[in-house]
């Protein structure tokens, strides 16, 4: 038995390059629940992070009784993380399910039957659609919706109601990987794959605290370390992460500034001659204009603008440019940052220099945050056009036109797709009157919080909530439709390196709680949505009628699933697409022969500029005749519109810590998660404190020009000059306000979004710090990762480590089976 | 030779263009993209006006009397509000724009004429930054007309 609070990423099972990473079976289970007492396992993967893990779900008399990780699966040999273990079924099993729907009355919500609620929004939509038409209509999703429900979900947006107006909170998490990619290489589709690994001899983490986001990849990397011949590690983080601590080379840049780092990197790579002239000359487009635009950043020039050390950044480069195999991986840091498309094009233009794209541990992992934000993407409840069709290609509208049978004028493709802050922002003016969120909490995840809460708040806003809880969202709704949650309901869903997992339903939803898939049936046969033969626009009663008809969108387009079935997903692996006739097992990596998506017919998107977003358009896109090349795309560095001044000295960024998702609505209903990190607090490097006369565990109060927080003290190895607080806390168990202490890291946050993927940045504002109070004791940032206390400065008084304790159990068993193979024939030499 | 009139005309061109990117910045602040891409792209028009000074130093500044009528265009004095008002405001940009964009076209003939390398070089480096101010500006009022003029209050 093993505690996974204290031992995040369990025992290690070192390998070596290009051996198959053992198998090693995590499993939980409910206090007083024996093996023997599971009556099922329900074949699943797990939504508490992008990961993507197989699991199986242990049922008893119909509730979930425990998980364990799924041995056959290519995703994580049977591994799970504390999220998964704890929060996956505990997380939905809870006394605080919403049962029934709710619908305002004299300004307080009360309990009615499904017919009254949805009479209630069908008759608001028909009625501002009738008088106001479709752009008076918003979406607003997820990154945890199934496939079949996003798929239903755009149809009804597109080919419905007609508007554009449709995003998902994966704006917030993942839109810069699809722009980078879309960018770079013509489509979204991540070109590498976790085997990367297992075959590589040096990583690039850029902007990824792996080891807390993607707990289960970490331990693979963990277990490389651990093996004969360790990847070199580098870091990009500000903060002193796992990773970082791990790393042959931490680059803590300033926060804004990374793309003056990539330029860097990129320019010692020229410089140096790390480059594959061939590769450059036959599969890539525009490599001057990369070259003129990195000219100015020598080494000294980064650690100028950065803050780091050039030595550090000779290193880095020089462990790019010269290993054999190197992989990198891309999330936050980067994304949600100033010129976040621009410096994760850098990424891929590193690959693309040294024609290390393709090949076995030459990868890019552009990743996501989220279980099922890959599926947002492919079906369009994003905005995007689905089956990474092009808006502006008439063609491809004309397609989907025909696919739905529905009058192509209808699907909005005039202009670029409404992204979230925009969205909001026309709520705000009161010309989107009719918003309709899905499985998401902007009150506490959307940055600059009290303009947010005035928005939801908007007289003239008619809000429909779909959620498990009752979120601080919402609170504000005008209608709130109870929700199916995973395990409770069946469909697919596509991880970050493409591979699709079945997830069945194990137990029934709690009550009249409804799958997201059914409720959207509902509202388009309700709304009398038809086909232009006058037949039902969605004529679906099972997810996989819903499935089926995906497959044909996908049909010869880069996510190509036409050769999945839900029964080939079942009993095995996940299975990453194109699965197809030419790949019938799927595939593992894109791009192998150098061949990309960049013809005009078949591209995502004719690409943009990437400094302010102009749509570069057909007729020059043509003109530049991609043929299937790679395009280096660049901008020059611009430094962040909010940097520190004698007001506000400080940078302020936030992010994750290992043992919450989101806004906690289901670990926080973790026991075993929510004591690893119970409350809110903020991390000060050990110079800074002691500036500020600060110590562990005071309070103090960290302003921004647009909010406050209060939160107590950790004195960490963040780097100085840097605050930093986790974004997971808000309201809901504090009486749902955020009364006279608020702690939501959004408070702080800046309005703001990169130009091309419109990702809100909000990883860079301007702060002050008070202290207000002495505090009763150490602050409760768990002492197991980036949050750790300092090493560093004077000897800190000694802390208790964060430990779950009896209730924290989990049993793993080390390689009961041979390690599952990588599905395709590709595979073989 | 006439240059000078239209390197003149360029240069106060660009002039008005950055100060009505600013009162563009400045009277939308919350359309932060708006905002900050409007500073940004202000501050390109500063460094064409910077680019062109050595070009004018040599070839000499104009005689008043050269200028022909009404040469030059007025910037923004006021920025609208709203979002119909935000959609003019653009729209005054892109003829601000526009106009500065075809002078460099003009400017460019006449150094391939005088096979004037330098000015040639400049030529290439602003008018493709101010073509792609263009772009964004076509790009952002396509993004706010449907809205704007449908569904705005």
């Amino acid at each position: 038995m093993v505690d996974r609070i204290a031992q995040i990423w369990g025992t290690r099972t070192p390998f070596g390059r290009g051996e198959r990473w053992p198998v090693r079976v995590d499993q939980v289970l409910a206090q007083g629940v024996a093996e023997s007492d599971v009556q099922v396992w329900v074949q699943s993967a797990c939504v508490l992070c992008s990961n993507g893990c197989g699991i199986d779900i242990g049922v008893r008399d119909g509730v979930m009784v425990g998980v364990r990780g799924r041995a056959a699966d290519i995703v994580n040999h049977g591994r799970l993380g504390p999220k998964g273990l704890f929060a996956s079924w505990q997380g939905v099993q809870n006394k605080d399910r919403l049962t029934r729907p709710l619908v305002r009355e004299n300004g307080e919500l009360v309990e009615t039957d499904w017919d009254t609620a949805m009479e209630r929004i069908v008759s608001r939509s028909r009625s501002l659609l009738d008088t106001k038409g479709p752009l008076s209509h918003g979406f607003y999703t997820s990154g945890q919706l199934f496939l079949e429900e996003y798929y239903a979900q755009a149809i009804v947006g597109k080919a419905g109601i007609g508007t554009p107006h449709m995003d998902g909170n994966t704006r917030l998490c993942t839109a810069t990987a699809a722009a980078a990619m879309k960018e770079s290489f013509g489509s979204d589709g991540q070109p590498g794959s976790y085997v990367d690994i297992d075959e590589c001899d040096a990583m690039f983490l850029f902007g990824h605290n792996m080891a807390e986001t993607q707990t289960v990849l970490w331990s693979r990397v963990l277990d490389r370390i651990a093996g004969p011949d360790r990847p070199r590690i580098v870091c990009v983080d500000p903060r002193e992460t796992e990773v970082a601590r791990h790393a042959e080379v931490h680059l803590p840049v300033r926060p804004g500034t990374n793309l003056a780092l990539m330029h860097g990197l990129v320019r010692e790579l020229f410089v140096n001659g790390w480059i594959d002239q061939d590769y450059i000359d036959r599969h890539t487009m525009n490599v001057d204009e990369l070259r003129s635009t990195v000219e100015p950043w020598t080494p000294e020039a980064v650690a100028d603008t950065c803050g780091v050390e050039a030595e550090d950044v000779r290193r880095a480069a020089e462990i790019f440019g010269t290993s054999e195999r190197v992989l990198s991986t891309v999330l936050q840091g980067f994304y949600q940052s100033s010129q976040a498309t621009a410096a994760s094009c850098a990424v891929n233009n590193l690959h693309l220099l040294r024609g290390m794209i393709g090949k076995p541990g030459c990868g890019i992992l552009q990743m996501n945050g989220q279980p099922t934000a890959q599926n947002n993407r492919e079906c369009g409840a994003d905005g995007d056009l689905s089956g990474f069709r092009n808006w502006e290609n008439p063609d491809h509208v004309q397609e989907l036109a025909e696919l739905w049978n529905v009058d192509p004028a209808i699907i909005p493709h005039w202009a670029p797709p409404t992204h979230a802050m925009q969205i909001f922002r026309y709520v705000e003016q009161g010309s989107i009157e009719f918003l309709w969120i899905s499985a998401t909490n902007p009150a506490v995840s959307m940055p600059q919080l009290p303009r947010i809460r005035d928005i939801l708040a908007s007289d003239s806003l008619f809000l429909v909530v779909q959620d498990l809880y009752l979120t601080e969202t919402a609170q504000f709704a005008d209608v709130v439709l109870p929700a199916a949650a995973w395990g409770e309901k069946t469909g697919t869903f596509t991880n970050v390196n493409r591979t699709v997992h079945l997830s069945e339903k194990a137990v029934e939803p709690p009550g009249e709680a409804r799958s997201d898939l059914r409720t959207f049936l509902d509202y388009s046969a309700r709304m009398g949505f038809q086909q232009l033969d006058g037949s039902p626009l969605l004529d679906w009663n099972q997810p996989e009628d819903a499935f089926n008809a995906w497959k044909e969108c996908t049909r010869g387009r880069p996510c190509d699933y036409t050769g999945l079935t839900y029964d080939k997903l079942r009993g095995g692996s996940g299975v990453p697409w194109p699965c197809n006739e030419n790949h019938p097992d799927g595939t593992v990596r894109l791009y192998h022969d150098g061949v990309f998506p960049t013809d005009p017919e078949y591209c995502e998107t004719y690409g943009h500029d990437l400094l302010t977003g102009a749509t570069v358009g057909p007729e020059a896109y043509k003109a530049m005749n991609p043929a299937g090349r790679a395009i280096f795309k660049t901008a020059p560095y611009h430094p962040a519109h909010e940097t520190p001044d004698e007001e506000f000295p400080l940078l302020y960024t936030t992010g994750r810590t290992v043992y919450h998702f989101h806004t906690r609505t289901k670990t926080g209903r973790s026991p075993q998660l929510n004591h690893a990190a119970r409350d809110a607090w903020v991390e000060m490097s050990v110079k800074d404190a002691e500036s500020y006369g600060v110590t562990e565990g005071n309070i103090v109060r960290v302003e921004s020009r647009r909010g406050h927080i209060t939160a107590p003290v950790r004195v960490s190895d963040i780097r100085d000059g840097t605050i930093f607080a986790p974004f997971h806390y808000g309201y809901w168990d504090q009486d749902g306000a955020q009364g006279t202490s608020p702690r939501a890291a959004n408070e702080l946050t800046l309005t703001e979004w990169d130009p091309v993927s419109k990702q809100p940045v909000l990883k860079n504002a301007a702060v002050r710090v008070t202290k207000i109070a002495e505090g009763t004791g150490p602050s409760p940032a768990p002492t197991t990762t980036a949050s750790r206390p300092a090493t560093r400065g004077k000897a800190r008084r000694h802390l208790l480590p964060t430990a779950g304790g009896p209730a924290a159990q989990s049993t793993e068993r080390i390689a009961p089976a041979a390690a599952p193979a990588v599905a395709t024939k590709e595979e073989q030499p | 030779m006439k240059l000078p009139v239209y390197l003149g005309l360029l240069y106060k061109a660009e002039g008005t263009l950055a100060q009505s990117f600013r009162q563009v910045s400045e009277g939308h602040g919350h359309e932060p993209d708006v905002q900050f891409l409007c500073q940004a792209l202000a501050d390109q028009c500063d460094q064409h006006q910077q680019a062109l000074q050595p070009i004018i130093e040599r070839y000499g500044e104009v005689d008043d009397e050269d200028e022909p009528e009404r040469l030059h265009a007025d910037g923004l004095q006021n920025s609208r509000s709203g979002p119909v008002g935000l959609l003019r405001d653009l729209q005054d940009l892109y003829l601000l724009a526009s106009l500065v964009d075809i002078t460099w076209t003009m400017i460019k003939q006449a150094a391939q004429g005088l096979r004037d390398k330098e000015l040639l070089g400049i030529v290439n480096d602003c008018d493709g930054q101010t073509s792609t101010q263009l772009k964004w500006l076509q790009t952002r009022m396509k993004q706010a007309a449907p809205q704007a003029l449908i569904a705005a209050k």
